[in-house]
């Protein structure tokens, strides 16, 4: 992907960094404010190559959406992998079945593997071993059948795909590209 | 007691339970990689719970609005950064080669691995290109 201009993606830096100041100091005090932007000004200028590589076209609008739209989705795939684990914990027998499967993604860029790395981890049963270009191994708590008993390696990568990485991706893949 | 101090006080009360379940996962889990697996799902939503609140708790009792905000920019923190080193540490045990438990059905990444070794040995200039 193309590298956007650099005043595109220092202007970025500066609104993300302005952002998380707004909320750290709580107030919107006039003097905190001006203090907090000449700090994003400054802060942005050492940090932005190492920040981003699309600047502004992050912000826009459909992207943005998604990214809202994600996080409640998220929190309640985050709630059902607590209840999951609290079965298994509290349950006497101890259902698991543990094991490293291998996953293919569609996304592209680092920070949508690293969203998605995340939330893998955060969603049930499953924690994110390693990540090597479109390959993901990770650590599943329940391997199910169809994944285990699959013949060759491409089904067994389809099968895993499907219960794990699909549903971030349809949201990942517009907010990261 | 008013809404939010019933609330934050009901967060809180989920939020310890989701941290016993964490300790509790911990003593009876076989191997590092289920341990993992259920330390750092429950500790992480049991951080949630607590800070979120604990902000909705002290609103409620009368302090400031920036409680609540600023304990959510904990809670945010937390949340992007305690998969990040649950995967650092994960990774770090298998490449230190700590087992799997007997009870693990499938192995895929030690496939990849000696795949991967393989080629490098038979194309070494491939190998170093990466």
């Amino acid at each position: 992907m193309e590298e956007a201009g650099k005043l595109s993606r220092y202007l970025y830096t500066v609104i993300v960094l302005f952002l998380v100041w707004i909320p750290l100091t709580a107030s919107l005090d006039t003097q905190e404010l001006e203090f907090g932007f000449i700090l994003a000004l400054t802060v942005g200028a050492l940090t932005y190559p190492v920040f981003t590589t699309r600047g502004l076209a992050n912000l826009h609008p459909k992207r943005v959406a998604y990214a809202i739209a994600y996080i409640p989705y998220f929190l309640w795939a985050m709630i059902v992998a607590n209840l999951d684990v609290a079965y298994r914990v509290l349950h006497p027998a101890r259902p698991i079945r543990p094991g490293i499967v291998h996953c293919k993604t569609i996304l592209k860029t680092n920070p949508g593997k690293l969203g998605l790395a995340n939330s893998i981890t955060l969603t049930p049963g499953t924690i994110t071993l390693d990540v090597d270009g479109d390959d993901y191994f990770i650590h599943w708590i329940w391997v199910p059948d169809e994944v285990l008993q699959a013949k060759s390696e491409d089904e067994h990568a389809e099968h895993a795909s499907e219960a794990i990485t699909r549903p971030f991706e349809k949201f990942l893949k517009v907010i990261f590209g | 007691m008013n809404v939010l101090s019933a609330t934050g006080e009901a967060l809180v009360l989920i939020g310890t339970f989701f941290y016993f379940l964490s300790t509790l996962g911990l003593i009876r889990m076989p191997d590092v990689y289920n341990r993992m697996q259920t330390s750092t799902k429950s500790a992480t939503l049991g951080s949630l719970g607590v800070l979120v609140g604990t902000g909705f708790w002290a609103v409620g009792k009368g302090y400031s609005w920036a409680w609540i905000v600023q304990t959510l920019v904990v809670a945010t923190f937390l949340l992007l950064t305690n998969p990040i080193s649950a995967h650092a540490l994960i990774r770090a045990a298998y490449k230190r080669g700590i087992p799997l438990w007997s009870g693990s059905v499938v192995d895929k990444y030690h496939e990849h691995l000696k795949k991967k070794e393989e080629t490098v040995e038979e194309a070494p200039i491939e190998g170093d290109a990466e």
